[in-house]
């Protein structure tokens, strides 16, 4: 009834191919955006923006990346965190030694120097896959932690391997307050995701596709195989980049090597697991769960009443996760991205389902 | 469709949580004025939590104890709030920072990260919400200077001050100083911010004495350390300084048993020697040396008082046995030097009101422990007198060496850190960060 197509119909083939084609779909997301834009900045508090949303944010940009690699490529990566770091520690070092530069060209060339980065340590995934590629992103995971810590250019020479950043200034903007602060998070998001979505549905999208279902069929048909892997690898550590730069400097402010270790990795392959593999939208779910979970485990049990211990809900969250992990790959693949499907699907013949 | 419906009652439940949590989180009840919340930034899981929980159950039992016995400070209730870092996990300890530092009727009162790391992301924060940060011997070592480090209290102790205590030990038990030209000492660090603190130094004073110095980090947390004690044999070297934390300890001490370094010639920073790194291996350990903050293990006043009116009434944070081992008699004076800046501070913007962060920091920068108070507060075989001033954000830099006769711990002599070395090191590492980061230096100070 709320949902229905009927009477739109589509006149052209771009009409036809847009990313919204239900009407009802582009007034929620026009909505959805002019309410994250305006909205969220007067009713949020500091708190839930500087712990919530912000990290939210960024977590989403990463994962996005990971999902291009993991859920689109099928090319499974433990190594993201590391990829974030490289951005974060090129960020850093631009900002030092060039500080002329404009933040947003910062940002890219990072999210560029990531991407090389990501193609290097991907190479092996033309030979191998599967959990032998798991292991090779996790040997590049441990050798990027290595290289920030006893590398002390990254640091630019600092002593104690903790680097910390000053406000960003863009055009005169100086970003200090959380407000600021999720507004250039916000929009940098926005930008991200319509440039993976339409990556997703391009050529080159097809060919991740592709390789994901069934590589020696791909390559029979004339998708080429270090292409499709290699940029899958490329965008990936570049959305990983640019997630880590901002992760650096706009929500920790100063970071040590520990902060891109690998249990961010596998916190980021939990995130797209549980959103949904190959799904934009899961990425965002997946990270609003992740970004949540500790939160309800904090405050669930005060308001029934049970006195949990500090060491219990640590021990809680990660025994949640994993078992939620287990649930979600047994029971729906496709994780709450697919329910969200669903629900879609469902609303669009209420209140006549058939 | 079971399948579905199921999914379906479990989202529509996360999401009634989730709606719920957005609700209370807006809703901060009004809390009854004469209250003074600190909040505790804690590890009780991961593998630094063997030596972080006694600290974090000590802080717990005296503010309890102060409750107890004295019905909070003038009259002022404590209350307290724990939240779970991992020592190791920055953006842990800043989200746990965020969440606290609004609570309570004045705000948090200040913070004691129990982490190097975390305090480095602090020390950005803390003078934008006016907060204190308390760093009992650890922290930046160049924030004993006050001058530019307005919020941080690195007191009674950093890591310049410890390694130039363990260079006078080793000078002592050589013959003096003149004796360490040419010797070799290695430094067998945890490759953290902790770990690289005393660097500076160590390469100072082995510009100055003629020692070689040679630096061997352990990744964190340090469980695997055979290749790194395969480095100590081949660098022979006269003494080992370790500075580790948590599980890194007991597997150094187990790696040097092993391959047979002298443990006599182990010395570890105040860190690394308590009860959980030594009790694994026991008699292999006998001999080890390390320092402590003034005083070890053992049961002063201030413990009897706890066991009496905390742990007997069985509101005892953790284990009796834990009350007067090493780290939980530091998490004591922390939590002393923390509830005595409050009374400082009530004294000076009124007595019986909860103190706010601003009103703490003048607590914490006004602090003069004499003899006479320190006993009163049951301290007074535990710490020296001293007192803080507007540069001096350190107080006093006494340290302790104890050693381990393989059941225990056995109190040896004080040194003092020298000061005429280390202070014109930190005023020009704290120069150099306030140039860098467009921090005016203090002029209100009158010391």
């Amino acid at each position: 009834m709320l949902y229905r197509e009927n009477g739109q119909f589509k006149t052209s083939y771009d009409a036809d191919q847009q990313l919204l084609p239900i009407a009802q779909d582009r007034w929620f997301v026009i909505a959805l955006a002019a309410a994250s834009f305006v909205l969220v900045p007067l009713a949020a508090g500091d708190y839930a923006l500087r712990a919530l949303i912000i990290p939210f944010l960024i977590l989403t940009i990463a994962a996005i990346g990971l999902n291009i690699l993991v859920g689109y490529c099928g090319q499974i990566s433990l190594g993201s965190a590391g990829f974030m770091g490289v951005g974060a520690y090129v960020a850093y070092n631009l900002t030092v030694r060039v500080p002329q530069l404009n933040f947003l060209v910062t940002l890219v060339l990072s999210g560029g120097a990531a991407a090389f980065v990501g193609m290097v340590f991907g190479l092996p995934s033309l030979r191998i896959k599967g959990l032998y590629l798991a292991v090779a992103t996790l040997a590049a995971q441990f050798f990027l932690d290595w290289a920030f810590v006893r590398v002390p250019w990254f640091t630019a020479d600092s002593t104690s391997g903790s680097v910390s950043t000053n406000p960003i200034v863009l055009l005169g903007w100086s970003i200090e307050r959380p407000v600021d602060k999720y507004l250039l998070v916000l929009g940098l998001l926005c930008v991200l995701t319509l440039a993976a979505k339409n990556l997703t549905r391009s050529h080159i999208g097809r060919a991740w596709m592709a390789t994901r279902d069934m590589d020696v069929a791909a390559e029979v048909i004339g998708v080429r195989p270090v292409v499709a892997k290699l940029s899958a690898f490329a965008v990936s550590s570049f959305y990983a980049g640019v997630a880590g730069a901002l992760w650096g400097f706009v929500h920790l402010g100063s970071w040590e090597p520990a902060a891109f270790e690998v249990s961010m990795s596998l916190n980021l392959l939990f995130m797209i697991i549980i959103g949904g593999l190959g799904s934009m939208v899961g990425s965002y779910f997946g990270a609003a769960f992740f970004v949540i979970l500790p939160l309800l485990l904090n405050r669930v049990p005060e308001m029934i009443g049970i006195d949990v211990s500090t060491a219990m809900k640590s021990h809680m969250e990660a025994m949640i996760f994993g078992g939620l992990i287990v649930f979600f790959l047994a029971v729906e693949p496709h994780g709450l991205a697919r329910l969200w499907a669903i629900g879609k699907e469902k609303l669009r013949i209420w209140p006549f389902p058939h | 469709m079971k399948r579905n419906t199921a999914m379906w009652i479990g989202w529509t439940a996360a999401l009634g949580c989730a709606a719920s949590l957005a609700v209370s989180a807006g809703a901060e009840d009004a809390k009854a004025a004469k209250e003074q919340f600190f909040p505790l930034l804690v590890y009780r899981t991961g593998p630094y939590a063997p030596n972080g929980t006694p600290w974090a159950n000590a802080k717990q039992d005296y503010l309890k104890l102060i409750n107890a016995r004295d019905g909070g400070v003038n009259g002022v209730k404590l209350t307290y709030e724990e939240c779970e870092t991992e020592y190791i996990k920055t953006d842990r300890g800043v989200e746990c920072y965020e969440r606290l530092k609004d609570k309570g009727p004045t705000g948090a009162t200040l913070f004691d990260p129990q982490s190097t790391g975390i305090t480095f992301a602090l020390t950005e924060r803390a003078p934008v919400d006016k907060i204190p940060l308390l760093t009992v011997g650890y922290g930046r070592a160049e924030a004993q200077d006050g001058m530019v480090f307005q919020w941080n209290f690195p007191l009674l102790g950093t890591y310049w001050t410890g390694a130039d205590i363990l260079v006078q030990y080793i000078a002592k038990r050589e013959g003096g100083p003149e004796h360490l030209k040419g010797k070799k000492f290695a430094l067998v660090y945890l490759d953290a911010p902790y770990g690289k603190e005393p660097i500076p130094l160590l390469e100072e004073r082995s510009r100055t004495l003629g020692f070689e110095l040679v630096k061997i980090p352990v990744t964190s947390p340090g469980i695997e350390q055979k290749a790194v004690w395969l480095q100590v044999r081949q660098q022979r070297p006269d003494y080992v300084l370790l500075w580790g934390w948590g599980v890194m300890n007991s597997t150094a001490l187990k790696e040097a048993q092993e391959t047979a370094f002298p443990r006599d010639h182990l010395l570890g920073i105040w860190w690394s020697g308590a009860e959980p790194d030594v009790k694994d291996v026991g008699e292999g350990a006998k001999g080890y040396t390390a320092l402590t903050i003034q005083y070890g293990a053992g049961v002063s006043k201030v413990q009897s008082d706890i066991l009496k009116y905390v742990h007997d009434k069985g509101q005892g944070t953790g284990p009796r046995e834990e009350v007067g081992t090493v780290l939980y008699n530091r998490g004591l004076i922390i939590a002393m030097l923390s509830v005595e800046a409050v009374r400082r501070a009530q004294e000076h913007f009124g007595k019986g009101k909860p103190m706010t962060g601003e009103q703490v920091r003048w607590g914490l920068e006004n602090l003069a422990l004499d003899q006479k108070k320190l006993d009163a507060l049951g301290f007074g075989e535990m710490l020296k007198p001293f007192a803080t001033s507007c540069s001096n954000h350190i107080g006093a830099s006494y340290a302790r060496i104890q050693t381990w006769d393989g059941t225990k711990w056995v109190a040896g002599d004080l040194y003092e850190a020298d000061q005429k070395l280390i202070t014109p090191m930190a005023d020009k590492t704290a120069e150099a960060y306030a140039a860098t980061k467009n921090i005016a230096i203090r002029t209100d100070c009158k010391s």
